[in-house]
This record gives C-alpha cells, sequence and structure tokens, in this order.
C-alpha cells in the first residue's frame, strides 16, 4: 500500500513535469508543423534568471513570476529572431535557425555567465519532506503535482472557452483555412510561442528546483523528453502531448524501481526500447489528430 | 481587429488574367456581381471556374486586370485582408477544422471577423438552425457526412457575413433530397442576407433552377453572358461543352 501511493505519486509528480514539458513544444509544433529546437533554452533561460534575481531581497514567488516571464520573452524572441523571418520560405531553413538560436543562447550563457553550474534560490519547502500513507514525501512532487494539475486546467479552459483557444486550435487544425476566414496569423503564433514559453519556464523552476542548479545545456534533456513524450502521444494532439508525458513518467518511474542497481545506468536504453515497441505498434502515436497533417 | 468596414458596392472583376508557369489559366475574364443577385459561373473542367474564385479571393495572384469592390482595388490584397473586406467562399474539397465541434466551426468565422464570443455563439446558433444542422452541434466535424459538412461550410462562410459568397460545387455529394434542401436554402440567401452569390456546379438543373445570370467560361476567356435560355441555345457554350462539329 505504501509503496502503492509513492509510485503513484512519483508518476504524477514527473508526470505532471513532462505533460507540461511536452504541451509547450507540441502548441508551436501544431500549429507552425515545425519542432522548436530552442525549446529547451527557454527553460535555461527561467533558470539562470533565477539564478540572477537570486541576491536581490525579493520574496521568492517574485523572483520566479520574473523567471516565467523572461521565458515567455525568450519565447516569444525565438518566434521573431529563428522562425518569422524564414518561416515562409522553408522548412530547412527554420530547422537550422531555430538550433542555431539555441546554440546562440547556450553559448551567451557560457560567455556571460559561467560553464559550471550555478545555484539558484530556492524556498524551504522545496527540501521539506511531509509523511503520505507513512512515507516520507518530498514537497517539491507534491507542488509539481498541483502545478501541473492548475496549469493543465487553466490551459484547457483557455484552449475550450476563449477567443483565443478556438483561433490557435482552428489554425492548428488548418493554417491556411484559419488565414483565409480571417483569423490573425501573426497574433496567434507569438501567442503560442508566448504560451510555450510560460510553460517552459513554469517547467523550467520546477525542473531545476530538483538539481538546485542551473547550467547552460540544462536545457537538452527536457528538450528530449518533450519530443518523446509528443512522439508516443502523437504530434498533432494537444492531449496526445499530455498523455505521452504521463506514459514516458509511468516507464521510467517503473524501471526506477524495478532494475536493479547494475542495469539502472542503462535505463534510457530500457526507456528507448519501450518507445520504439510503442511506435511500432503505433507509427503516428498514440493520439491521430486532425487528419491533415501536413504544412498548411 | 476590423480596420476596414465593409465597402459597399458590386464586385467588378476586369480582364483578369492569371498564369500557371506560362500556361494561361485566366486570360482576360472580366466579371460583375452585385449584391442580391446569384451568378452561375459555368464551363468545361479546365475552363478557369475555381481559377476565378482563387484569383479574387487572392490565393492565385493575378498576372493581369483589377478586382475592385464598389471603388475600393481588391486585387493584391492578402486573402485574410479580402476576406475581412466581406468576400467568403467555400471549397470543392471540404475544408473544414476536423477536430473542432460543429458549433466551433461556424463560430471561428464569426471570432475571426472580431465578433465577441456571445453574439459568435448567437450567430451560429442561429446558422445551425437555418441549416438543419442543430443535431450535430456537439459533434466533430470529422465524423460529419459529406452533405453534412458541405452544409457546415457554407453555414461558417455565412458566419462572416459576407457581402459576397462564392460556391465551389456546393451540391457536389448529395443526394437529391439534400440537393433540394440545399437550393431552397441557397435562392433565399441573396434577399435575406443582402449578398452576391455565385455559384459553380456541374450539376445543370441545379445551376439552371438557381441562377438569375449565367457565365460561361472556356479556355480561360467568357464565350457566353446571359439568362439560363440564352446561354443553353449559344452555338459557342454547345461547342464548348461537346466539341466542335457536334450538330453536323
Amino acid at each position: 500500500m505504501d509503496f502503492a501511493i509513492q509510485f503513484i505519486i512519483n508518476v504524477l509528480s514527473l508526470g505532471g513535469a513532462y505533460a507540461l514539458m511536452a504541451l509547450g513544444l507540441v502548441l508551436v509544433y501544431g500549429i507552425l508543423k515545425l519542432v522548436n529546437f530552442a525549446y529547451g533554452e527557454l527553460i535555461m533561460v527561467a533558470g539562470y534568471t533565477l539564478h540572477l534575481v537570486g541576491g536581490s531581497p525579493l520574496p521568492w514567488l517574485v523572483m520566479a513570476a520574473v523567471a516565467v516571464v523572461m521565458a515567455m520573452v525568450a519565447g516569444l524572441a525565438t518566434d521573431y529572431v529563428a522562425f518569422r523571418p524564414v518561416r515562409a520560405k522553408s522548412v530547412t531553413a527554420v530547422l537550422i535557425t531555430s538550433f542555431a538560436f539555441s546554440t546562440l543562447l547556450q553559448n551567451a550563457a557560457l560567455l556571460f555567465i559561467s560553464p559550471r553550474p550555478r545555484s539558484v534560490p530556492l524556498p524551504e519547502i522545496f527540501s521539506q519532506s511531509v509523511m503520505i500513507g507513512g512515507m516520507p514525501t518530498p514537497m517539491r512532487d507534491i507542488i509539481t503535482i498541483v502545478a501541473a494539475v492548475v496549469l493543465l486546467g487553466l490551459f484547457a479552459f483557455l484552449m475550450q472557452k476563449t477567443v483565443l483557444g478556438i483561433a490557435m486550435r482552428a489554425a492548428a487544425t488548418n493554417f491556411t483555412m484559419a488565414r483565409m476566414l480571417g483569423v490573425p496569423a501573426n497574433l496567434i503564433i507569438s501567442s503560442a510561442f508566448a504560451i510555450s514559453g510560460l510553460l517552459a519556464g513554469v517547467v523550467g523552476i520546477l525542473w531545476i528546483g530538483r538539481i538546485g542548479t542551473v547550467a547552460p545545456a540544462i536545457g537538452l534533456e527536457p528538450l528530449l523528453i518533450a519530443f518523446i513524450a509528443c512522439v508516443i502521444g502523437g504530434m498533432r494532439s494537444l492531449q496526445g502531448a499530455v498523455l505521452g508525458g504521463f506514459i514516458l513518467a509511468f516507464i521510467d518511474t517503473t524501471l526506477n524501481y524495478t532494475l536493479s542497481q547494475d542495469l539502472l545506468k542503462f535505463r534510457d536504453a530500457f526507456t528507448f526500447s519501450l518507445v520504439i515497441l510503442i511506435l511500432l505498434w503505433r507509427p503516428e502515436g498514440l493520439m491521430k489528430g486532425p487528419a491533415s497533417g501536413q504544412r498548411t | 481587429m476590423l480596420d476596414d468596414a465593409k465597402v459597399r458596392g458590386a464586385l467588378m472583376v476586369r480582364d483578369a488574367s492569371v498564369e500557371f508557369a506560362g500556361l494561361k489559366a485566366l486570360d482576360g475574364v472580366s466579371l460583375r456581381l452585385e449584391p442580391g443577385e446569384i451568378l452561375g459561373l459555368i464551363g468545361p473542367n479546365g475552363s478557369g471556374k475555381t481559377t476565378t474564385i482563387n484569383a479574387i479571393t487572392g490565393q492565385v495572384p493575378l498576372a493581369g486586370g483589377t478586382v475592385r469592390i464598389g471603388e475600393r482595388i481588391i486585387s493584391g490584397l492578402s486573402p485574410r485582408k479580402i476576406a475581412l473586406l466581406g468576400v467568403a467562399r467555400s471549397f470543392q474539397i471540404v475544408r473544414l477544422f476536423n477536430n473542432m465541434t460543429t458549433l466551433e466551426n461556424v463560430e471561428t468565422a464569426a471570432l475571426a471577423r472580431g465578433d465577441s464570443r456571445r453574439i459568435a455563439r448567437a450567430k451560429a446558433e442561429a446558422l445551425l438552425h437555418d441549416f438543419s444542422l442543430e443535431r450535430h452541434r456537439d459533434d466533430l466535424c470529422g465524423t460529419l457526412s459529406y452533405g453534412d459538412k458541405r452544409r457546415v461550410e457554407i453555414a461558417r462562410a455565412l458566419a462572416a457575413e459576407p457581402s459576397f459568397l462564392f460556391l465551389d460545387e456546393p451540391a457536389a455529394g448529395m443526394n437529391v433530397a439534400e440537393t433540394d434542401a440545399l437550393l431552397d436554402i441557397l435562392r433565399a440567401l441573396p434577399a435575406e442576407r443582402g449578398l452576391g452569390l455565385l455559384i459553380i456546379d456541374h450539376d445543370m438543373s441545379l445551376i439552371m433552377r438557381l441562377c438569375d445570370r449565367l457565365q460561361v467560361l472556356s479556355s480561360g476567356r467568357t464565350i457566353a453572358e446571359g439568362s439560363a435560355d440564352e446561354v443553353r441555345t449559344n452555338r459557342d457554350v454547345i461547342e464548348a461543352y461537346l466539341g466542335s462539329g457536334a450538330d453536323d
């Protein structure tokens, strides 16, 4: 019983973080049919912002808010610098510019801050534990679950009930048709990047909260996780990305619990083998999404 | 969002030419569509009917000629701008937002024009009623029958409250009962909404029953214009459809 509770909390907290990461990536992909490879750097930006404002007397929540806002600004900058100038020209060009922007941000961090990990301020609560079902459970897991539930709820509300959400869904299904009806394309795309930045910012703080430090290459792992979660869930579906995040977390946690100490080093190999099996079974991912998947 | 109010006046196409890699798809077509009338655009396959619509709505660039609404020149504007100026269309192959509900599909068009949630919802509900689509209100559009999809597309185009509506084969794939029901709706539209309706269709009986005026294209040129009877007896039209020497 204790074990079951522990396991569920682990899956939910890891899955919540994975789901938010994947959602931020697939949101932009859904509309532009292009993967933003500079997505991991949004998490890095949130981390370094937290590090830089760490010395100030501001309350922690304000610092965290500043970090999230900076991640949103970085998301918008990705749109303006890497995507908008070449968007209409070619997929390859955008692929390269988004990689370039990612490298640029990483190197800026190397050059102006430090190649070595830097500490970020974290409130006491991140290192505290509570007893749940007789087992000490880290508070940061609970915080992650709560944050994921709140953000996923807000996101669902935004997409279902607001004008912006409906326009974004229309644009994601058939971009050309949405424009033809008069949906303002640039505004929709910028909004997607800003929301993507918001999700990355929150996830960034939660992610860095586990490690306690930020380094220039910190964005790589979240980018990979988000990408794999999207591939499992189906690149064309927002629900798929969330589902993929939780499945990936379930696989990772199960392996953590079951693999012996010697084999645990190779956990990722086991994870990816399972991902390959899922894809052999459902090559398009678990959720199919709208029928037309081509760039429109 | 609505920096341009809809412009008043007739839609006028003057000497429109469109080229695809040197091939002339439209070769100096002129056309006039008044608010309140139904114009049928007919012609053999490849005569330039759909291209004419694409040229007016800005989806293909003009190689020559102009398109105006009243005094305002709209050729050269982006498809989005032209849509916001009051030109809406449907497609030969239906282009709905398949993973959104019927209601949301229709609502999107109203929202895109700057309507509030409340007004857009009310408009969409009324249109679903007009097109007898209420029972599919919350169904995803991808799951609808072909005939229903076509009706959703027309309802969505109307939600934008266009001054001019182009329908590209609206009755394709519909059975006789569905076609007749659509005909009744379409016939009433121009008077009800004060819009100019342009219809392309291969179903001659539908076109003849519906349109005030016909214009016939062949190889990118206008070969005849006039009432259904005038067009039906025109030698050039017979020749274009049946090939020369048909009456020998």
